[in-house]
C-alpha cells in the first residue's frame, strides 16, 4: 500500500467527487487543490471557474489568491466580476460549487464570518465573499473540510451561507431551487444528507479511521448509514500528481 | 498630472472611496499617497479589501469599510483590519458587510444610474439580520422574493490599468474585476497606469476601455500596483503578501513599515521595488 497522509486522502477523495463534464465554481482554499487534481487526473475537460471571472482555467500551479495571473492566462475566457455573478452564477450555468468552511453544522450551513457574536466577535473571519450565492445558485454543493469539534458544531455562530437550513424542506422555503450540499468530504470520512431530514450521515469511512475517531472529532451526534463503505485509498498516480502540483506551487510562490 | 496633485485635488476628508482591483491591478501607489496626505474619516469600499486597505485602516485613514471578503488571500487574516474591528485600533471602524454578488450588483447599479440593485441573493443567509442595507422586495411581475442593496456611488474611484494613450483613454486587460463599473459609478476617478503610449493600435475591438472623457485624472505610475500585479508587465509578488502577515501582525512593526516605506517614500519607489523584485527573480 502506498503511504499517504490524511490531507492527501481528503483531497483525493474530494477530487473524485467531480466529473469530467462538470462546470465547477471553485471556492477559495482547500477546494482549489481538489478541483485541479480532478482536472489533472480523471476529469481533464472539467470547467473550473474562479470568482475573479476566469472561466475554464487550467493553472499549472495552484493560485495563492483567487485572482492570480496564472488563472487568467490559462482560461478560455475572463469576464468582469459583475458578469460572473450575474450571468454565470445567478443565471444557473454552474453545476457544482466546491466550498470550504470555518464552521459547519449537520445541515451543511456554513460560517466564514465570525466566531462569537457578530458585533463583538472573538475572531473576525474574512467573510462570505462569493459563498452566500454560490451556495444557493450552483446545481449542487460539495463541501471539503478537516474534521474537528471546533469546526463541526451543533450550532454555528453565524449562517454565512445556506445549506439545508433547519433541515427537511427548510432550504426550499427561502425560494432556493438548487440541490444544496450533497457531499461533505473530510479527512476522516464522507458524509451525505439524509434523504428527507437532510442532516449529514456518514456513508464512507477512510481506511484506518474508526467510528470513535469520527465521533471524537464531531460536535454533533454522528449518525452512520446502515451500510458504511470504506473509502478507496488514493492511487499511486493520484498521489504523484497531487504531490507534483504542491511542489510546483511551493516553488512558484517561494521563488518570487 | 502628478499622483500627489491627483489625490490632493480629488480626495477630501470624509469622502467615500472605492479603490478596486480583484487581486489584479490594485492601486497600491495611489493608496500610499492617500496615507501620505493623511486623509481622514474615509469610507472605504471594496469587494476584497486586502493589503492596501489594511495599510489605510492601520494608518488611521478610515472611518468605515464596506466590503464582502476581508482577508489576505491564501495567507490569512488582515491583522490591521481585525485590530480595528476587534479593538478599535488606531480608531473605531464601522463595517458594512455584503456578499460578492451584492457588491458586484451594487457597482453595476451605480454605473447604470439606478438607486438600487436587485438580485437573487442572501437566501437563507444571516447578513440581512446585521446589515440594514440589505432588504428584500417582491418582483412586481412574478412575486419572486429578491434581495435589494443600495447602488454604490463613490465620491472617488481609484483604479490601476495597464495603458493610457496620450489623450487619456484607458486600456485594461486580464482580470478586470469591477473597475469599469466603479469608475462609471463614481463622481470622480483617478486612474494610475503602467505605461502611456502614443496611440492604441492592434488592440482587440472589445478590450475593456474607458474613454478619456469618462475619467477625471490619469497618472503615469510604473509599478503602481505592486505587490499586486499588472498582467503583461509583472507578476503578483506572492512572497510579499506572505511577508505582510508578519509586518502587520504587530502595531509597532506596522508603524515602522508605514513610516519607512510610505511616509518617507513616493510613487517613484514602486518602479524601483519592481526592479528589485525582478533582479531577485533573475538571480
Amino acid at each position: 500500500m502506498t503511504d499517504y497522509n490524511s490531507t492527501e486522502m481528503m483531497t483525493v477523495t474530494a477530487a473524485r467527487a467531480l466529473k469530467n463534464e462538470d462546470v465547477c465554481f471553485v471556492g477559495i482554499g482547500m477546494p482549489s487543490a481538489a478541483c485541479n487534481l480532478a482536472r489533472l487526473t480523471h476529469a481533464p475537460d472539467i470547467t473550473l471557474i474562479y470568482e475573479s471571472g476566469t472561466i475554464g482555467t487550467k493553472p499549472d500551479v495552484l493560485p495563492l489568491s483567487i485572482g492570480d495571473g496564472e488563472l487568467c492566462e490559462t482560461a478560455v475566457n475572463t469576464v468582469p466580476v459583475t458578469e460572473m455573478f450575474r450571468y454565470w452564477l445567478q443565471g444557473g450555468k454552474i453545476s457544482v460549487g466546491f466550498l470550504g468552511a470555518a464552521q459547519l453544522d449537520k445541515f451543511g450551513n456554513i460560517n466564514t464570518t465570525v466566531i462569537g457574536d457578530y458585533d463583538n466577535p472573538k475572531v473576525r473571519l474574512p467573510g462570505g465573499g462569493g459563498a452566500p450565492e454560490i451556495a444557493t445558485s450552483c446545481g449542487e454543493i460539495f463541501l471539503v473540510m478537516k474534521q474537528s469539534k471546533r469546526g463541526f458544531v451543533e450550532k454555528i455562530d453565524f449562517v454565512t451561507s445556506l445549506g439545508y437550513g433547519k433541515g427537511g424542506d427548510d432550504r426550499a422555503s427561502y425560494g432556493v431551487t438548487t440541490k444544496g450540499p450533497s457531499r461533505l468530504i473530510t479527512d476522516l470520512c464522507i458524509m451525505e444528507p439524509h434523504p428527507t431530514d437532510k442532516h449529514f450521515i456518514v456513508t464512507s469511512i477512510h481506511p484506518g479511521v474508526s467510528r470513535d475517531d469520527i465521533i471524537a472529532a464531531t460536535g454533533w451526534q454522528v449518525e452512520f448509514a446502515e451500510e458504511v463503505a470504506e473509502t478507496p485509498v488514493p492511487s499511486a498516480h493520484e498521489l504523484q500528481v497531487l504531490r507534483e502540483l504542491h511542489a510546483r506551487t511551493n516553488a512558484a510562490h517561494e521563488g518570487q | 498630472m502628478s499622483l500627489k496633485d491627483a489625490i490632493a485635488t480629488c480626495v477630501q476628508n470624509g469622502d467615500t472611496i472605492a479603490m478596486e482591483g480583484f487581486t489584479h491591478l490594485i492601486p497600491h501607489a495611489a493608496g500610499h499617497e492617500i496615507i501620505r496626505q493623511q486623509k481622514r474619516d474615509l469610507t472605504l469600499i471594496r469587494m476584497t479589501p486586502d493589503m492596501i486597505y489594511d495599510q489605510l485602516i492601520g494608518a488611521g485613514c478610515a472611518r468605515k469599510l464596506v466590503f464582502s471578503w476581508g482577508g489576505n488571500p491564501g495567507v490569512g487574516s488582515l491583522h490591521r483590519l481585525r485590530d480595528a474591528i476587534e479593538n478599535g485600533w488606531p480608531c473605531a471602524l464601522e463595517i458594512e458587510e455584503h456578499s460578492h454578488a451584492a457588491m458586484a450588483n451594487a457597482y453595476d447599479a451605480g454605473a447604470a444610474g439606478l438607486p438600487c440593485a436587485v438580485f437573487k441573493g442572501y437566501r437563507g443567509a444571516e447578513l440581512p439580520r446585521v446589515n440594514p442595507n440589505i432588504k428584500f422586495i417582491e418582483c412586481p411581475f412574478t412575486g419572486e422574493r429578491l434581495a435589494a442593496v443600495p447602488a454604490i456611488r463613490p465620491d472617488v474611484a481609484v483604479v490601476h490599468a495597464q495603458k493610457a494613450n496620450r489623450k487619456g483613454d484607458i486600456l485594461f486587460e486580464g482580470i478586470v474585476g469591477v473597475q469599469k463599473e466603479a469608475v462609471l459609478a463614481a463622481r470622480k476617478s483617478i486612474i494610475t497606469v503602467e505605461e502611456i503610449v502614443d496611440d492604441f493600435t492592434d488592440i482587440p475591438f472589445n478590450a475593456v476601455m474607458l474613454p478619456n472623457w469618462a475619467v477625471t485624472a490619469v497618472v503615469h505610475v510604473p509599478g503602481g500596483a505592486h505587490p499586486s500585479y499588472a498582467q503583461g508587465y509583472y507578476k503578483r509578488d506572492n512572497a510579499f503578501y506572505k511577508a505582510w502577515d508578519t509586518i502587520a501582525n504587530d502595531r509597532e512593526r506596522f508603524r515602522d513599515w508605514i513610516e519607512q516605506h510610505v511616509m518617507q517614500g513616493g510613487p517613484q519607489d514602486f518602479e524601483t521595488r519592481l526592479k528589485a523584485q525582478q533582479t531577485k527573480a533573475e538571480a
